[in-house]
Order: structure tokens, then sequence, then C-alpha cells
């Protein structure tokens, strides 16, 4: 357990020793700000909806840029080597990594408070669904982190990392899509929706915080770390 | 607390048909400083990575201090420091942080993690550098804090990948001085393609070539092991067309090689014989009425046969 926190707190801290973290985090605040506030007085109500529609998209560019270098870079610069060669157990390097990669997701939905603020001081929002749409936004976010590391942890080359990522993750928010479900037959329509990323997110952001939903993202993020993990077993596998 | 501190037993690796490792066997005892000799390419990389259990052995077996690996893996672990070959660290951290991060995934934390890290700044010379980004760190530098990162948690067996490749001459002697005063109190296993570096530090080497071993043993026995006959060198002044039959001559001579140059004779013997052999080589000259030179007893060196052992293979 303190392997898992003694790696979270290096990944974290690495974020901010390189300017790509701050570049990331700085256009991830200027975008949402600026996409929610054009549309937001214009349709003149206080809510957030619009901010939490956009979220997944803005989402799916931020966070492959956060994940993609956390082991295509050890590869790259080989401490995987040595990473692997202290004794910790790889389970707890995959999660020390991803809590860091967490923490900076909260860290900027956090400093992307001032739409909130905004929102509250102008109006009288529901915060339940507020709340809610938080919430989602975590375990949306936190399905993406694992994903884009399992992606990141095959490669050491980070723009594949972040390409990868940003496809899989794409394929994954539309399988839910309303342009995809229209082609299918309606017998399979219920499966991909129940499959989608993004599907999921919007039953919480509706305020309703439903086991299946969030059992959904667990499964996802348990996954994607548990094919990590088996990655960096491959290595004993040749 | 056994007196093994490394066993290595029919120690394979295959890459798909490649065989980067075949069936290596070898045993370090504790406290040895153990060198690990090869040209590029050998497999000793490979087999430092099997050792330190970074990845797995087709075949054989790995025990460190009676610990297999395959049977606790922690556990192992904890007893080795490893630094692998091109010292990989993190670039983006300070030494302090570095070293830091390391000794609290090693377990370490208080007190004891503190005094640690300022006894491996000061062994390893880090004082001046510890608030630096280590990847502003010169080579030898880096090199030293890879030794840090090695030691901080007093491993009872080190393991050390090519640790002087890359340096210039000074940083080799003070990463050379580090090594052998760590040799002191643990048990070092180093690996290099530099014979006289191994030859100068090591209580006994491993010579590895194509995967296989070659030979082990003391520096000394190794290169008496390869060395039969005696050579001597000589520089004469004389009529040179005696000279070839004029030592052949004497029974214990193998071979004359003769080369003239303008104001002297080089020649080259190989005899069954010991060094007092050169006392009847100067007789010989005398009593033909040539003017001797030079004359000297050519000790044949690791270097020799390690060139002979890995280069007629190829």
């Amino acid at each position: 357990m303190k392997s898992i926190l003694t790696i979270m707190k290096r990944e974290f801290h690495a974020y901010f020793l390189s300017p790509i973290a701050y570049i990331f985090l700085s256009l991830y605040l200027v975008l949402t700000n600026f996409l929610f506030f054009q549309g937001f007085f214009i349709a003149g109500e206080a809510s957030m909806r619009n901010y939490f529609e956009l979220l997944p998209w803005l989402l799916l560019l931020f966070l492959p840029a956060i994940t993609m270098r956390s082991w295509a870079e050890e590869r790259k610069n080989r401490t995987l080597e040595l990473l692997l060669t202290w004794p910790i157990k790889d389970s707890e390097v995959v999660s020390g990594k991803f809590f860091a990669s967490f923490l900076f997701l909260a860290l900027a939905l956090l400093l992307s408070g001032t739409v909130p603020i905004s929102v509250m001081l102008i109006g009288n929002p529901d915060e339940g669904i507020m709340i809610a749409s938080y919430i989602g936004a975590l375990f949306l976010g936190g399905a993406y982190i694992a994903v884009g590391m399992a992606v990141s942890s095959f490669t050491e080359n980070q723009i594949v990392a972040f390409i990868g990522t940003v496809v899989l993750l794409l394929v994954g928010i539309l399988l839910g899509h309303e342009g995809v479900i229209a082609f299918v037959p309606s017998s399979v329509a219920p499966i991909l929706s129940g499959l989608s990323l993004e599907a999921h997110f919007n039953s919480i952001a509706r305020g309703v915080l439903d086991s299946r939903d969030i059992i959904y993202y667990l499964s996802v993020i348990g996954l994607a770390l548990f094919f990590n993990t088996q990655s960096l077993e491959s290595r004993k596998w040749e | 607390m056994s007196e093994k501190m490394l066993e290595v037993t029919g120690l394979t690796k295959r890459f798909g048909s490649f065989t980067a490792v075949n069936n290596l066997s070898f045993t370090v005892n504790r406290g040895e400083v153990f060198g690990f000799l090869g040209p590029n390419g050998a497999g000793k990389s490979t087999s430092m990575r099997m050792i330190t259990n970074f990845i797995p052995a087709t075949s054989g077996e790995v025990r460190v201090d009676g610990i297999s690996g395959a049977e606790n893996d922690l556990l192992m672990k904890k007893k080795i420091g490893y630094l692998p070959e091109s010292t990989p660290l993190y670039n983006d951290m300070s030494v302090e942080e570095y070293l830091r991060f390391v000794g609290e995934l090693r377990g370490l934390k208080g007190a004891v993690l503190k005094r640690q890290m300022n006894e491996m700044i000061d062994v390893c010379s880090l004082t001046k550098m510890v608030k630096r980004p280590i990847g502003h760190l010169s080579k030898g530098y880096k090199q030293r804090v890879g030794l840090a990162q090695a030691m901080i948690h007093e491993p009872e067996l080190l393991i050390l990948d090519e640790p002087i490749s890359g340096l210039d001459p000074n940083q080799i002697i003070e990463i050379r001085e580090l090594i052998r005063e760590m040799g002191k109190k643990k048990t070092v296993i180093y690996s290099s393609h530099i014979l006289p570096e191994v030859a100068a530090t090591c209580d006994r080497i491993l010579i590895i070539n194509n995967g296989e071993l070659v030979t082990i043993g003391t520096p000394d026995e190794v290169t008496r092991q390869f060395t039969g006959k005696t050579t001597f060198l000589m520089k004469i002044v004389g009529d040179h067309s005696q000279m070839k039959t004029g030592f052949e001559n004497l029974a214990e001579v193998i071979s004359v090689q003769i080369v003239p140059e303008d104001s002297a004779v080089h020649v080259k013997i190989e005899c069954n014989a010991d060094e007092s052999f050169g006392e009847i080589l100067f007789d010989t000259v005398v009593a033909r009425g040539w003017k001797l030179r030079e004359l000297t007893h050519y000790v044949t060196t690791l270097e020799d046969v390690f060139t002979q052992l890995t280069g007629s293979k190829e």
C-alpha cells in the first residue's frame, strides 16, 4: 500500500516538472470556459447541461495527453527495467500511476470550478444534478485514464499512445451514439448503448446515480488496469 | 546465511530460435567482486536481467542467498541492488527527490531513510548535486546516482551492468574506486567488455561468449589456463640470415619469428620453458657474436586471452 502512495506522489509531482501538464491544463480551462460561456447566455438557463454534454469530448482530448507518457516514457528511457526490479508488485505500480492521473483529473475539474460558481452566482441551478454530473465525470475520466494507460503500456512512442487511446475511446463513445444506434438492428441497439462510455455518463448526468452505471465504469477501469498489468507481465512471455 | 551469495544453474534464455544465453552455471561467494566479461552481445545483460528476475529464464535457476525469484520474487529483489545498462534514471527529478523515492520504495522511512540518503550522497560524492535535476548531470554523476540508487537499502548483492561504459578516464577511476570500496563490504557482480578494468578490480572473472561460458576463475588462473608457453621478444643487431636457425637449434624453442628492420632485427621466440630461459637466449646471442639491444619476457595478458577466446569463434 505504501508503495502505491510513493508511486502516486512521484507521478503526480512529475506532471508539474514538465511544461506539458501546464499547457494542457490551461488549454483545458480556457476551452471549457470558452465553450460553455459562449452558449450559456444565449440559452439563458442556469444549468450546466451544456458543460456536461461537452465534457466527454473535452476529456477525450485532454486525458489521453496526460496518460500517454505513463508507460511509453518508462519504456523509452528504460526506467521500466529498474522500476520492475525494485521490490514492488506490478499491480502496485499500475495502481499508483492510475491514482496520480486520477488526481490530476480531479485537479482539472476543481480548477474549472469557475463554471459552476458562475452558474450559481447568476441563477439557481439544480445542485443535485450538478453533483451527480461531477461524480459521473470522475467515473468517465477514470475509465479514460485506465484505457489510456493500458494503451501506453504497449508502446514506447507517446504519440502512438495518444492517438491509439483517442481512437479506442472514440469507438467506445460512438458505440452508443444516436448516429450509430440508428443503423443497427433494434435488438443490438441496447447492447451497444449499454457498452457505450458516453451513454452511462449521460444517465448519471441526468441526476440518477444508478449502480449499473457505476458498476459499468468500475468494470472498464478494472479491465483496463488488468490489461495494463498483463502487458507489463508480457515481458515474461517471450 | 549461506556462503554462496548467488547460485546460477543451467540458466538458458531463448528468444524464438535465437539462444541468447545457453546453459550458464556459476556460483558467486559472499564478499566477492565478480567480473562478468564478454564482447558486446555475448549475453551479459540478458543474464543479469534473468538474475534480477526482470525477465524469466527459459530454463535453469537463479538463487540469491538461497532464495529463488520464482518462489519469492519480492524477497529476492530486496536482497539485490541493480544498476541496469545505460543507467536509466528519472531525469526530471532532483538527485535528492530521486533517492528519497527509491528509498521509500525500498521500504526505508523516517530517520533511517534520511541517514541512508545522506550516506549515499556522501559515499558517491553527490553533495553539490543534491538539488540538481538528474537530467542536467554529467554522465559520471548520473552513474553515481545510479550506484547510490542501487545501494541505498544496503543490499547484500550488487549487480552492475556496464557501470563504467561511456565514462571518461577520470570518471572511470572514480567509479572503479567506488566499486572497489563497495566490494569490501558487499558481494558485487559487474559486467564489462573492457578487460583490464575487470582484471584490476575483480576477485574472480567469468568470460562469456555467444551466450556460453568460456571460462571462470581468478584473473591469474584464467591467464595461466590459456598460456602453456612462454614468449620472449628480442631486438638484436647482427646477421639475420643466421638467427632463425641459430635459435631453432635450442631444444626448448617452439617457434621463431624474425622481422629485420633497418638497424636491428626483431625476434619473437615461443618456447617450452620458464622465465629463466632468457639467460640461455642471452648466452646464445653472445656466443654468436651478435649484439643484444632488448630482451623482454612477454607476459600474456588477460587481454590476449580474451581476444583469443572471444575472437576465434566469429
